[in-house]
């Protein structure tokens, strides 16, 4: 990255820029292309034909359903409001719970619900953490239903309590934690204003602002390219896939304090979900 | 010499450019490792062989991480030092291979990933960060554009050796860049190292083109 400034205050102090023809005609292909991922960001951006709302449906359902030794509902589950209150739940994630002495992201949250409240095994749950082709994900579904109780709001960040503190510090040193066979961290792609990976715009997590703000915002969203609801959580498992670490564990307190991170630089930010993405 | 003069006037004026370019950045939160080092556990504690020990830094990924990729002049020089000493070159001093089949490195971005088989190819996903051929357009912004990047250094074999050097390990060349140590890692063969050399500096090539 150092590099890359040194060169570019190289070439701009010695005026080696030269924009021959040739760059120029190269330049508008590449505005062309950019374009054309705009054009089909703006026509799959249509909230009555996203799937993703069919998520919503199917979590309304599961949040209502008696399951576990219990034969009890969720609607008893306290996201932090009170019991069974949804609205604004989400926006306020991830959290400080007294009962369970601990900070929970949403779906940390929900496993304990499920474990507490119902008596559920999770174990089926867990195993279906991510949808697939042939089945679907409780999980994904009730986030993407609770998540949607927040539409409309803006994320408001908890920081007061001690373990948020610490969460919210565990998160922002994850962030910038460079290992593995890449030597990446999350900054390596995220840690700059407008920079590409082949033509995908990166957006900059390093600060606060509107990158995060819009990021966070559209999250849970219907990913077209994978026919599938997806949460933050699968979001970092799949940062961490492509930065060659090994898989994250579901549900984990590493995945909330990178969440509660983000949450933070992306604070004040509006939430429109489920979103609708490539 | 010449080589340490040039990594000491380009450390003092990147002190000043890394600065200016994260003022919005806030200065680090101040958090006890080991806090961090449980959390680096709850993900990763249960990761099967041979991945378990993949979170765990080395002393340059420690560094780096501890100074936000900005060492000290006395870290700077260690880990230069270190770095630049694991650098393996191909038994026959040859340093460049076959520019297609560089080219095949630069565009695979697979392997390597805990959903990749074992047989999945491998690649140093060059394009992800580089511009480098001009017909080649989806080229991301993270590094330096690489077009005409043998010409530019009239094919010059010491310059190419350099770039056998900085693929291997860019650390060595300059401490906590941001580009993959592909040899110390063993990510990528020799054999494909040599080729992305080639792609770099084969006439033919169409980076030069």
């Amino acid at each position: 990255m150092r590099n890359v400034r040194f060169i570019g205050l190289f070439a701009a102090t010695f005026g080696l820029v030269a924009l021959s023809s040739g760059l120029a005609m190269a330049q508008a292909q590449q505005d062309d292309a950019e374009k054309e991922i705009e054009r089909y960001r703006a026509m799959i951006s249509d909230p009555m034909s996203n799937p993703g709302f069919l998520a919503v449906d199917r979590g309304e359902v599961l949040w209502a359903t008696k399951r576990g030794k219990k034969e009890v509902t969720l609607e008893t589950c306290d996201l932090g409001e009170g019991p069974g209150k949804l609205e604004g739940a989400y926006a306020k994630l991830p959290r400080y719970f007294q009962d369970a002495d601990r900070v929970m992201d949403i779906e940390q949250r929900l496993l304990w619900c499920m474990e507490k409240i119902q008596d559920l095994d999770t174990a089926d749950v867990r195993r279906r953490r991510f949808g697939g082709p042939d089945y679907t994900s409780d999980m994904q579904d009730l986030v993407a239903f609770i998540a949607n109780k927040s539409s409309g709001m803006k994320y408001q960040l908890q920081e007061s309590h001690p373990k948020e503190k610490e969460m919210l510090a565990a998160g922002e040193a994850l962030f910038f934690r460079r290992a593995g066979v890449m030597d990446f961290s999350c900054a390596t792609c995220h840690g700059d204003d407008g920079k590409r990976i082949r033509l995908q715009a990166l957006p900059n997590f390093s600060k606060a602002g509107k990158d995060a703000q819009d990021t966070m915002g559209g999250w849970p969203t219907y990913r077209v390219s994978q026919s599938q609801l997806r949460t933050m959580q699968h979001r970092l498992w799949d940062c961490y896939r492509q930065m060659r670490m090994p898989a994250p564990e579901y549900a984990s307190d590493g995945i909330t304090a990178l969440t509660a991170y983000m949450v933070k630089m992306a604070a004040g930010g509006e939430i429109t979900v489920p979103s609708i993405k490539r | 010499m010449k080589t340490l003069f040039i990594a000491s006037s380009l450390a003092a004026s990147l002190i000043v450019l890394s600065g200016a370019a994260h003022a919005q950045q806030a200065a680090p939160t101040k958090v006890d490792p080991a806090v961090v080092d449980k959390y680096v556990q709850s993900m990763w504690a249960k990761a099967p062989d041979p991945w378990k020990t993949v979170p765990v830094q080395d002393e340059t990924q420690r560094i780096c991480t501890e100074t936000r990729n900005n060492p000290s002049q006395a870290d700077f020089t260690k880990i230069m030092e270190r770095e630049k000493a694991s650098v393996v070159f191909p038994a026959d001093g040859k340093v460049i291979g076959d520019w297609k089949a560089g080219e095949r490195v630069a565009n695979t971005g697979t392997g390597g990933q805990f959903t990749d088989g074992p047989n999945t190819p491998r690649g140093g996903n060059c394009y992800a960060c580089h511009q480098m051929a001009p017909k080649e357009l989806s080229y991301g912004t993270l590094g330096p554009s690489l077009q005409n990047y043998g010409k530019d250094r009239k094919f010059d074999p010491a310059e190419a050796r350099n770039a056998y050097a900085k693929i291997y390990n860019a650390q060595g060349v300059f401490p906590c860049s941001q580009m993959p140590r592909f040899g110390l890692h063993k990510f990528l063969s020799e054999q494909q190292m040599k080729d992305a050399v080639a792609y770099l500096f084969d006439p033919e090539s169409p980076v030069n083109k």
